[in-house]
């Protein structure tokens, strides 16, 4: 079982993280840059100002770069028809969507908080805030990758599918944006334990509410 | 191989608020292929995913004995990556040996279609990289949905040979198909007959 979990877990990295067609981990980071590098440009070069929305701004783009993947993560395999060969050899569809939220958090989570280094230095956020919103990131962003699973499974074979996902993500991910975003504010460890609190909740429903709907899609 | 037997109970079969076939009754015991025949959308494809457990029966029961092997229009190999990868990655998940998995590549000419990513590859192309990785899965219960659609007919005669070899080795083999498939003993349902 363990060889079958390393075999499923390389294969998706091969997926996500390097990507075919869809550009793999390098689509979510460029595009966070880009939103850190737009966002001086919009409101002027005012350095204490850039300095407080900064870490936000940051949250936010974090938030909009892991709904990008959304359509790779399941609907290929129920349409290939991976998951109907998993359930025949007796690989359930909560192994593999836990697994495939391990994948895509390592193919989003760690390249965003080193590219919030650039971002940082972009926006002149200060070395203790920067310290905060990498702690958030942390603690946030496998909640984000738990989400995203989790809705793209909802969601696969639906027309229109993946816009749909993007706005299922976007409220359902307010919790943590509040509290990751929050724990800048107060300059507190309260916020990021509130934001790992929300993350774990997620990473807890994810495997059991994606299975459910990838067994709900077959019909 | 692993004890292999297949025991279908009063079937029937509902796809919306049609019912397709009902009263269907069969049992394979080791060794046995049968196939099914029957125009397009009469339940060929329907019959193979409910005896896979994959799709619920409207009412009767099925047993199996044995882990199901499935073969449908669908490769199950990963479009975005090169055929070696995708069937690699199968090979792994079954536990197929290196020299096994070599041999079967080879016997269905793929061993030089390893680099080509697996969007590229024709309809028959595709069906012989499936079959490979069913070889591979080493399971006792074959079921084969129109195995032989987009092969050309060096490739029908080898998967004919390959599924006489798998019955004569103690597998069953369910074949759903409108096409001729000629094997020795091969017993014959037509699902017209249980169309209520």
């Amino acid at each position: 079982m363990t060889g079958r979990v390393f075999a499923l877990l390389k294969r998706d990295l091969a997926r996500l993280l390097l990507g075919g067609r869809g550009g793999g981990a390098l689509m979510p980071v460029l595009f966070f840059l880009s939103v850190a590098m737009l966002y001086p440009f919009a409101v002027g070069p005012d350095a204490p100002l850039l300095a407080r929305t900064g870490g936000g701004v940051i949250w936010v783009a974090a938030l909009l770069a892991a709904i990008l993947p959304l359509d790779r993560l399941v609907e290929p395999d129920i349409e290939q028809g991976q998951f109907d060969q998993w359930a025949l050899r007796g690989i359930s569809e909560e192994l593999v969507i836990a697994v495939r939220v391990l994948a895509h958090w390592l193919s989003f989570g760690p390249p965003l908080m080193l590219a919030t280094l650039p971002a940082a230095a972009l926006l002149g956020l200060e070395a203790g805030t920067l310290g905060i919103v990498e702690l958030g990131l942390l603690a946030g962003t496998p909640g984000l990758a738990a989400l995203g699973v989790t809705v793209a499974a909802l969601t696969a074979g639906l027309r229109g599918g993946t816009a749909l996902a993007g706005l299922l993500v976007i409220p359902m991910a307010v919790p943590i944006l509040i509290f990751g975003a929050g724990s800048l504010a107060i300059g507190g460890e309260s916020g990021l334990a509130l934001t790992a609190a929300a993350s774990l909740v997620l990473l807890a429903i994810a495997p059991f509410a994606g299975g459910a709907a990838v067994r709900a899609a077959r019909g | 191989m692993q004890e292999a037997k297949i025991a279908i109970r009063d079937l029937a079969c509902r796809r919306g608020d049609r019912v397709l076939f009902r009263g269907l009754s069969l049992a394979l015991n080791a060794g046995e292929a049968l196939q099914v025949a029957g125009s397009n959308g009469i339940g060929k494809s329907s019959l193979l995913r409910i005896v896979a457990g994959l799709a619920p029966a409207f009412a009767g029961t099925v047993e199996r004995e044995g882990t199901i092997g499935l073969v449908d229009e669908r490769s199950a190999l990963d479009t975005s990556q090169a055929l070696g990868d995708a069937l690699a990655f199968w090979a792994r998940t079954d536990g197929t040996s290196q020299s096994a998995a070599q041999a079967t590549r080879d016997r269905l000419g793929l061993t030089d279609l390893l680099d080509v990513p697996v969007r590229y590859l024709s309809t028959g192309q595709k069906k012989r990289a499936a079959l490979a990785r069913l070889i591979g899965q080493a399971a006792p219960l074959w079921l084969l949905d129109e195995p032989l659609n987009g092969l050309d007919v060096h490739a029908i005669e080898l998967t004919e040979a390959i599924v006489a070899e798998h019955c004569a080795g103690g597998g069953i083999a369910l074949v759903a198909s409108h096409q001729p498939f000629r094997i020795e003993g091969l017993q014959r349902l037509t699902l017209a007959d249980f169309a209520p």
